[in-house]
């Protein structure tokens, strides 16, 4: 059984008076463990199906499950439940929250699940240790470098032990080698059992990913198996 | 999310534009501080007027001669008969409800003790005197009815001579010599503290009645037995109407004031004179605190105006919190407690402010420092009630917000 599943996927928006269709019937699956890279011209409809996928909107029709819950016409309180328990997700501009630390930033999510502060500190800091920045726990995001900064906000999507982790362009801010670095950190959490999703433009970062979705017009137009994994550069 | 982590991250976002939060604050400060200083100054010269009735004399009338209060023609000699201590025996023997009359006569005076001397106020006084004023003794013994007979050259000494002349200690069988005729002192009375302004009421010496008239005051303004003032008490301050009136109509029969004719005398509640002075300083001290809570509503528009850019400002923010699990209730109560937080950091340095101007004005002037708390506590809660108020709208359009729209905002 897929951990995500989305069935004829239609999502509208409505631009000015006009009704733009974003996605006209997306339909896919993703199984845990999978490292899936989303790619296609702007307006393709990738950053919607993101959205979608990751929980911060809900499809006008079509079903979208996650690990088995019908998550597409969940409440906004009950989508919140879901993206704190679930998903982590990883930004192109990192949305980190200036003048606080690494640690405070990287427990948010745990504030909002209800764990207490001593245990929010504990997790926080293992999940730092994870990408690597155990030693700037302190350090507040002014005073970290910009791949230190995206490590920083990978250790917040992974603080609450989330199913799926859901990267939106988490290259684009970076240059090339830290981009690469930042790569291998989610092919190592792949490797460790984490589903990832990142949506990227580049052909280099996608080809990190075993499995490209190409979008076009708001639909899926390829869906390739790369069995030949690209461990070079 | 529990209250006191709201608190902390409210507390956190404050922090981060500390000159804004403290300038949006002021306002409320300043709200705050007005209306409990204006409160808090208003029932301290409350209690200050209370113990100025009380020191007058508790439910006293004072009955003077002439037909004008203050000065003026009509009050010249021999057009008006004088009162005299005949009147104040009537009063008390025929009205029921009168607890003391007291006869009074008046005058200035020098006062020496060996090398020291004082100019004060002599008052020739009868037996109900002490009573009707409500004086009591510090030390020493009221006069004793014959001396009160005999004209007796005994005194009693208010608070400011005794202080002037003798320091302090023991002044009882003193000598002292008034207007150069020589005195036995007998007695020092309890201090009352100043009246109606710069009044001393405590600098004065009292004399038997008979002997002011005889040897002090002279009998050359006074006839003998006329009398200048005419203090009543009345047991019962429900009464004081009644006793008014009664006392009119016994003064009029007595000195034959025909009817359509004006009285010879005129009578005033002491009491009636401070408490319309009261009422006039409440209602000044009213307007003041309804100006000053207009600056409380000024001071919450201002924390609603700061609460809205503030969320603008933090349209990432409050998108990425989103993302990350915080539902709409968490934003809201985020940016509400913020708001009061605000209010009520205001609400309490404006009531440090308050206390403040109570304490410096209360050293001042002499009153005493009331704190009201149910004031401070109404204040405490009003700003509490204006960050809900006026951060309301703000938190409502942060929690509001599309997280994917708020996430892509600059």
């Amino acid at each position: 059984m897929a951990f995500l599943r989305c069935h004829d996927v239609h999502k509208d928006y409505l631009v000015g008076t006009e009704t733009v269709r974003a996605l006209d019937g997306v339909s896919v699956a993703i199984d845990r463990g999978e490292f899936v890279s989303v790619m296609g011209p702007s307006g393709s409809g990738k950053s919607t199906f993101m959205n979608l996928v990751g929980c911060l909107d809900r499809p006008n029709s079509g079903s979208i499950e996650l690990d088995g819950e019908r998550v597409s016409d969940l409440t906004s309180d009950s989508l919140a439940s879901v993206r704190n328990q679930k998903i982590g997700f990883v930004f192109q501009q990192f949305n980190l929250l200036g003048r606080t630390s690494a640690l405070d930033n990287v427990a948010l999510p745990l504030l909002y699940a209800g764990v207490d502060r001593g245990e929010r500190t504990t997790r926080a800091d293992e999940a730092l240790a994870r990408v690597g920045l155990a030693d700037r726990a302190q350090h507040v995001p002014a005073q970290l470098s910009g791949g230190q900064q995206q490590r920083v906000a990978i250790a917040r999507a992974l603080v609450n032990s989330p199913d799926m982790l859901l990267a939106d362009e988490p290259t684009g801010a970076l240059d090339t080698a830290t981009g690469q670095e930042i790569m291998r950190l989610f092919q190592a959490l792949n490797e460790a059992g984490l589903t990832v999703i990142v949506v990227t433009h580049e052909a280099e970062v996608a080809d990190y990913a075993r499995r490209i979705l190409r979008f076009r017009d708001g639909l899926i137009t390829s869906d390739t198996l790369d069995e030949v994994r690209n461990v070079a550069v | 999310m529990s209250l006191f982590e709201l608190v902390r991250v409210s507390f956190d976002a404050l922090r981060v534009n500390l000159l804004r939060s403290v300038l949006t604050m002021l306002g409320i400060v300043i709200g705050v501080a007005a209306v409990i200083a204006m409160v808090t100054v208003g029932a301290g010269a409350q209690a200050e007027v209370d113990r100025q009735i009380e020191a007058l004399g508790s439910n006293v009338l004072m009955i003077r001669s002439g037909s004008r209060w203050f000065g003026g023609a009509r009050t010249a000699a021999g057009s008006a008969q004088s009162l005299t201590v005949e009147d104040t025996r009537a009063l008390k023997a025929e009205i029921p409800e009168i607890a003391a009359a007291a006869s009074a006569n008046r005058g200035s005076g020098q006062v020496v003790v060996g090398n020291m001397n004082w100019s004060t106020t002599i008052y020739g006084i009868d037996a109900d005197y002490m009573i009707a004023r409500n004086w009591e003794l510090a030390q020493g013994r009221e006069f004793e009815p014959a001396e009160f007979r005999n004209g007796a050259k005994v005194a009693l000494l208010g608070n400011t001579v005794v202080e002037e002349l003798f320091g302090a200690g023991n002044v009882v069988g003193q000598a002292i010599r008034i207007k150069n005729v020589p005195f036995t002192v007998v007695g020092a009375l309890k201090a009352k503290g100043q009246s109606f302004g710069p009044w001393d009421q405590d600098d004065t010496v009292m004399v038997p009645f008979k002997t002011a008239e005889g040897r002090l005051l002279g009998k050359s303004t006074h006839r003998t037995g006329s009398v200048r003032d005419i203090y009543v008490s009345v047991g019962d301050a429900d009464a004081m109407d009644l006793v008014e009136l009664d006392i009119t109509e016994v003064l009029r029969q007595r000195h034959r004031i025909g009817p359509g004719e004006q009285d010879t005398f005129s009578i005033r509640n002491m009491t009636e004179m401070v408490e319309a002075r009261v009422e006039a300083r409440q209602i000044f001290n009213m307007l003041l605190a309804a100006v000053a809570s207009v600056s409380l509503v000024v001071g919450g528009i201002g924390i609603m105006n700061i609460m809205l850019v503030s969320v603008t400002e933090r349209t990432r923010e409050i998108g990425l919190r989103m993302a990350v699990g915080a539902k709409e209730r968490d934003i809201m109560l985020q940016f509400l407690v913020e708001a009061v937080t605000l209010c009520l950091l205001g609400g309490l340095i404006g009531i440090v402010v308050a206390l403040t101007i109570t304490v410096g004005v209360a050293e001042i002037a002499g009153w005493p420092v009331l704190v009201q708390w149910p004031i401070v506590i109404i204040a405490i809660a009003f700003s509490a009630a204006i960050g809900i108020f006026f951060g309301f709208y703000p938190a409502r359009k942060a929690a509001a917000k599309d997280p994917i729209e708020a996430l892509r905002s600059e």
